[in-house]
């Protein structure tokens, strides 16, 4: 595998007190799609920003496509197209005007209608920033950021705040871009979207990787793909025991969140039969059942005891 | 090795963008347009106004308010004492008259400090002093002076386009740019190839830009509107229209340099220019500041910028008559441009 993007002990501390990564090694290789997951304040967008050159890490190294940024004739900003957590363009300026304006800035660049029809703007292209919708800004955002045909694609949270709609959209726009050969790097805080999108994720924490690989190793690394949730009616006899629900057959732990208990199993028909007997030999009156898919939010929650969003 | 394309493209955007802010075309083009008509109008010269006094009602008054009246000097009227002076309190009167017994003697009150006081209390004792039968000794004669160049409105259009260009460079500049580090735009930006001097190349253009254009009309304007002339070449005004722009436009990307919010930006901005529409002779002539202050007042960029256009349109004075605040106009800007480019952050 060719690395297209790789740092080690990478560390940033703002103001001389707030670390904000402390000590993340990284490598992604060409044309994968490698996200950074994890909460608020986790160190993302510190991170990406010093792998996009626009922050000095207070330490470490860092190699995109093989050059370092202070490297004289690296031209790496040729070869990156990049969004920011939060940019808001020229409100005054059209959707056309914008791209063009970026597009001027590359020696080579995609032709300006096919950038807009490939984020399905060309019917907004004389429209002007200011009545864009949410959805169709971050568009034009990674518009922006694809129109120098970049060979790395930079998303820190490319979906926050978008309806579902729209998130699907962008998914789509970074699917083609990695099935061209792109190599994405991405941030989010939605789990489902790391679960689709990427080939890697990297789950950060306080500055840390607490866990790394595909996802669908990391789920599998909790030893059970289902998670059982249930709630019991509360003029039941006393709590129920933990101890009690590990020993159902095929449960693997057990978890309790205000009146929720969280079973994960490693085979719900094996589990749930069990359970439900075990509630009406001790007369516990069910309230909610539901089984779905373990994800890495369960992945997160299991590491950190805590939610990846506070909603 | 400027980037052309991208130096097209930005100075091309910003064009577009003024051109959508109807508020900035407004107070960069209209407003100064509507305040040089209201005040050119306002102070256009005019034959001396009639002096106002009031004559204290007594024997032997209503004949003294005839003869004033017939002067056509004095607006003369019969007054009670009390009535009279409140007449003088506001300003009705600048003058009372009373007839003070015996040999047809007058005593005159007026407030020493009022110029109209003065004023009047010369021309009526002229005119009363003529009537009891005195002559001049030496003859005069009245040229009258006013001609194109000499006016208020001569005076008042190089400030406005000095104020114009003093305003417009730190707003035009330092505004922009802090908006855009504020939305992190320039952070966006500068993550592209895009090389940092063609963008501040073209910030500086687009000011000059402008600067035709705001120079310009208001020019037009003051030859059309009140005929008046440009003595010196157009391309001498306009070079020192560019240094100007090119000065204000250095400061306030100096104020912006290091902006994190608006507000602060706006404050400074403010505390800066607010000194300099006072003491720079926009609206009237900065000698008239205390003569201690001078120095201070011709060591202010608007200052040099303002002396040197007034200069340059109603004198016609060459490039070098103007050498002094020229070289002060230049150097404020050389420097802010120097030390707003060491202190700039891009994100
Ligand atoms: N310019 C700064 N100065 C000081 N502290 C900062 C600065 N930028 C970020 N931090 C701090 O560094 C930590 C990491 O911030 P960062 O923006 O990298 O987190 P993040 O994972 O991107 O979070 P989010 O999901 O909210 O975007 C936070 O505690 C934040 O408060
Ligand atoms: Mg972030």
């Amino acid at each position: 595998m060719t690395i297209a993007i790789r740092c080690q002990d990478l560390r940033k501390r703002y103001d001389n007190k707030v670390d904000a990564v402390s000590g993340i090694d990284l490598e992604v290789g060409v044309s994968q799609c490698f996200g950074l997951l994890g909460p608020n304040g986790a160190g993302k967008t510190t991170t990406v920003e010093i792998l996009e050159g626009l922050l000095e890490p207070t330490s470490g190294e860092v190699e995109v496509l093989g050059r370092r940024w202070r490297e004289p004739g690296a031209h790496l900003r040729e070869r990156l197209g990049i969004t920011l957590q939060e940019t808001r363009f020229s409100e005054k300026l059209t959707v056309r005007e914008t791209l063009r304006l970026f597009k001027s800035f590359y020696r080579k660049s995609q032709d300006l209608t096919q950038v807009l029809d490939s984020v399905s703007l060309i019917d907004k292209a004389t429209t002007l920033v200011a009545k864009l919708s949410g959805g169709q800004k971050q568009r034009l955002a990674v518009a922006c950021a694809l129109v120098g045909s970049p060979e790395i694609l930079f998303l820190d949270e490319p979906t926050t705040g978008l309806d579902p709609q729209s998130r699907r959209q962008v998914w789509d726009i970074v699917r083609r871009f990695q099935t061209q050969g792109g190599t994405v790097l991405l941030t989010t805080h939605y789990m489902d979207e790391a679960e689709r999108l990427c080939d890697q994720v990297a789950i950060v924490d306080h500055g840390k990787v607490i866990a790394r690989g595909s996802p669908r190793a990391l789920i599998h690394s909790l030893g059970g793909d289902h998670v059982v949730e249930f709630s019991v009616a509360a003029n039941a006899a006393g709590e129920l025991d933990q101890a009690r629900m590990l020993a159902i057959p095929s449960a693997i732990q057990c978890r309790r969140e205000g009146e929720l208990h969280q079973l994960t199993v490693r085979e719900a028909h094996v589990a749930i039969p069990a359970l439900l007997e075990l509630l009406r030999r001790d007369h516990y009156e069910l309230s909610s059942l539901t089984t779905r898919h373990a994800s890495l939010e369960d992945v997160f929650v299991n590491l950190t005891g805590r939610h990846l969003r506070d909603d | 090795m400027i980037n052309w394309k991208a130096l097209g493209q930005l100075i091309y955007v910003r064009m577009r963008e003024y051109s959508r802010e109807p508020e900035v075309l407004f107070w960069a083009f209209i407003f100064p347009l509507l305040l040089s008509s209201g005040l050119g109008i306002a102070f256009r010269d005019r034959a001396p106004d009639k002096a106002y006094a009031a004559v204290i009602r007594s024997d032997g008054a209503p004949a003294v308010v005839a003869a004033l009246r017939a002067s056509g000097f004095v607006q003369a009227e019969l007054l009670d004492e009390t009535e009279a002076r409140r007449a003088l309190r506001r300003g009705k009167v600048s003058l009372i008259l009373r007839l003070t017994g015996g040999a047809g003697g007058y005593e005159y009150q007026f407030d020493p400090l009022r110029p109209d006081g003065k004023l009047a209390r010369t021309m009526v004792d002229q005119v009363l002093q003529q009537a009891a039968g005195r002559t001049d000794k030496v003859p005069t004669r009245d040229a009258i002076f006013s001609e194109p160049g000499a006016r208020y409105i001569d005076f008042l259009i190089p400030g406005l386009i000095g104020m114009n260009l003093m305003s417009g460079g730190m707003w035009g500049v330092g505004f922009t740019i802090a908006e855009m580090k504020v939305k992190k735009l320039l952070k966006r930006l500068i993550a592209t190839p895009m090389r940092p001097t063609d963008f501040l190349l073209s910030i500086m253009a687009s000011r000059l830009i402008f600067m035709f254009i705001e120079v310009g009309t208001l020019l037009i304007f003051g030859a059309l509107a009140f005929g008046m002339k440009i003595r010196a070449p157009l391309l001498e005004v306009l070079a020192i229209g560019g240094l100007g722009a090119l000065t204000f436009g250095s400061m306030g990307l100096l104020v912006a340099a290091r902006a994190e919010r608006i507000e602060s930006v706006m404050g400074r901005m403010n505390v800066i220019m607010m000194p300099m529409f006072v003491f720079s002779g926009v609206f009237f002539s900065a000698e008239r500041f205390p003569a201690a202050t001078q120095p201070l007042i011709k060591a202010l960029p608007l200052t040099a910028l303002n002396d040197s256009l007034r200069a340059a349109i109603n004198e016609g004075t060459p490039w070098a008559g103007l050498a002094v605040p020229l070289l002060i106009l230049a150097g404020w800007g050389i420097i802010s441009f120097a030390v707003a480019v060491k202190r700039f952050r891009w994100v």
